[in-house]
């Protein structure tokens, strides 16, 4: 269970996050949408403080930190329990896939390295790259290259992952195999926080989809009823334009 | 031909050559404590770290904006004379403290500028797995650094090779010191300077050869 209150993050004189309070169930699949620079990268970064927040306080778990007030050990333990899938996949260029997905438990968590290449081993099976272990983030496609950006993810057993548009990066002939692999991590149950474009994934994967404008939470609900019945008339406006958009490039 | 005794230099190279562990001892010694300095300066220029960064920025000017000459008589003539402790101090130490400091201060530069060259997002990603910045410099950041700054570094190693020659003026029987006593002994010093730049310069070529095989081999990393 997570729970963020009031959470706010400004750059200079804007403010980007304007008061975001959201709780996430465990297990649960959320999807965040809404107009570009609305602050969805910045409440996702927020939340795994590679962005340091101006007010707020955020729970994971047993763990409860007074943004403005987080000490280093409650950073490093934030950042532990939420994992982060990158748009530019975001891999260590000096490891090979299995490495990168490993690096995390043996650095961080101090698991031995036979240990920790057993689960990383495991890890790229389900995310399709068995055969490709030994290759290098150069040496792999786009859809490769984030298969195993979010095989690092998983490899946090965190208690969220937070995807910042993890497809949107890609070439369209690579979307459907980092979908696939997202869609059964869903299944699994595993609670996640999803930026992206792909309403076809909001609608099929997510629990809720919250609609995000100018740093705030506009409205938020189930798929069926944030994308048939709208109540503000700002998703409205946004679900138009997107929906037609993505009926142009035939989806 | 008459103008060069090759006897005599013939003669002279297995000499010299017995001087040449020590030129290359001292260049190898000052090449590791520079890296491992020159380390540590790119890291707290690239983390800003407060205060320290000053004090670096510092440094590294005063290093790069002084002769290594200069440094070297500074160290060997002139600070033992307000720093007693450092008296005791010999050429070869002296020398390889010079070398150190001032390659240093160059080579910082260079794993900055390396450092800098590596995609941000990478950063963040070891962040965001709760690395410490201390973790992400030695797992992620340095070992691609050291890739990119290899040929650069290697540059500044034949420098440092022949900048040991300057060991010398501090009384030190190097390679150049050697060399300088062996022509006053015999005179014959165009045929012994000739030979000992014959020396460096077949090491410096030796050294280059190797350098393109490293920079091969780098431009193969990561590709598999
Ligand atoms: N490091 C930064 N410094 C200054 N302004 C920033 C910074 N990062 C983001 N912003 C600004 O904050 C606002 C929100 O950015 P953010 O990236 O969170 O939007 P977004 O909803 O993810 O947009 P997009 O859909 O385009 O990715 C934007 O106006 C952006 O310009
Ligand atoms: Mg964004």
């Amino acid at each position: 269970m997570i729970k963020v209150r009031q959470l706010v993050k400004r750059f200079g004189q804007t403010t980007v996050l304007d008061g975001i309070d959201l709780d996430i169930q465990q297990g649960e699949i959320i999807v965040v949408i809404g107009p570009s620079g609305t602050g969805k990268s910045t409440l996702l970064r927020c939340l795994n403080f590679l962005e340091q927040p101006d007010a707020g306080t955020l729970e994971i778990g047993d763990l409860e930190v007074d943004v403005t007030r987080a000490t280093r050990q409650q950073i490093l333990a934030v950042r532990r329990r939420t994992a982060f899938v990158f748009q530019n996949y975001a891999l260590f260029a000096n490891k090979t896939a299995l490495e990168n997905i490993a690096e995390r438990l043996v650095v961080v968590d101090r698991w031995p390295e036979e240990k920790a290449q057993v689960l990383a081993r495991k890890i790229l099976e389900r995310v399709g790259l068995a055969d490709r272990a030994d290759a290098f983030p150069v040496s792999l496609s786009g859809g490769q290259q984030q298969r195993v950006g979010i095989g690092r993810a998983m490899a946090a057993q965190a208690d969220v992952i937070l995807f910042d548009e993890p497809t949107s990066a890609l070439d369209p002939e690579w979307v459907g195999e980092v979908l696939s692999v997202m869609k059964t991590l869903a299944e699994e149950r595993q609670t996640m926080l999803v930026v992206t474009h792909e309403m076809g994934f909001a609608r099929d994967v997510a629990d809720r989809v919250i609609f995000m404008d100018e740093g705030r939470i506009v409205e938020q609900g189930p798929p069926s009823q944030l994308f048939e019945s709208p109540r503000d008339p700002r998703t409205r406006s946004f679900l138009r334009k997107v929906l037609s958009e993505n009926a142009l490039i035939g989806e | 031909m008459d103008i060069l005794d090759f006897d005599y230099m013939l003669g002279l190279v297995p000499v010299l050559l017995s001087y040449l562990p020590l030129t290359l001892a001292m260049a190898a010694a000052g090449m590791a404590l520079a890296l491992v300095l020159a380390c540590l300066l790119a890291v707290i220029r690239v983390l800003k770290l407060p205060v320290l960064n000053g004090f670096t920025m510092l440094f590294i000017s005063f290093f790069r904006g002084t002769p290594l000459l200069v440094q070297l008589f500074l160290f060997y003539y002139g600070l033992p004379q307000v720093l007693s402790f450092l008296t005791a101090i010999n050429g070869i130490t002296a020398t390889i403290m010079g070398l150190t400091l001032h390659f240093s201060a160059y080579m910082a530069e260079s794993i900055r500028a390396a450092i800098i060259g590596i995609d941000r997002s990478q950063t963040e990603a070891a962040l965001s797995i709760g690395m410490t910045n201390g973790q992400l410099m030695r797992r992620i950041v340095l070992p691609q650094a050291a890739r990119i700054a290899a040929p650069t570094l290697m540059n500044y190693f034949i420098d440092m090779i022949k900048a040991t020659s300057l060991a010398f003026t501090l009384g030190v029987t190097e390679l150049m010191g050697a060399t300088q006593k062996e022509a006053s002994g015999s005179f014959l010093y165009f045929e012994a300077f000739v030979t000992v730049a014959l020396i460096y310069w077949g090491i410096v070529e030796l050294l280059a050869w190797l350098q393109r095989q490293l920079e091969h081999r780098l431009n193969e990393a990561y590709r598999r």
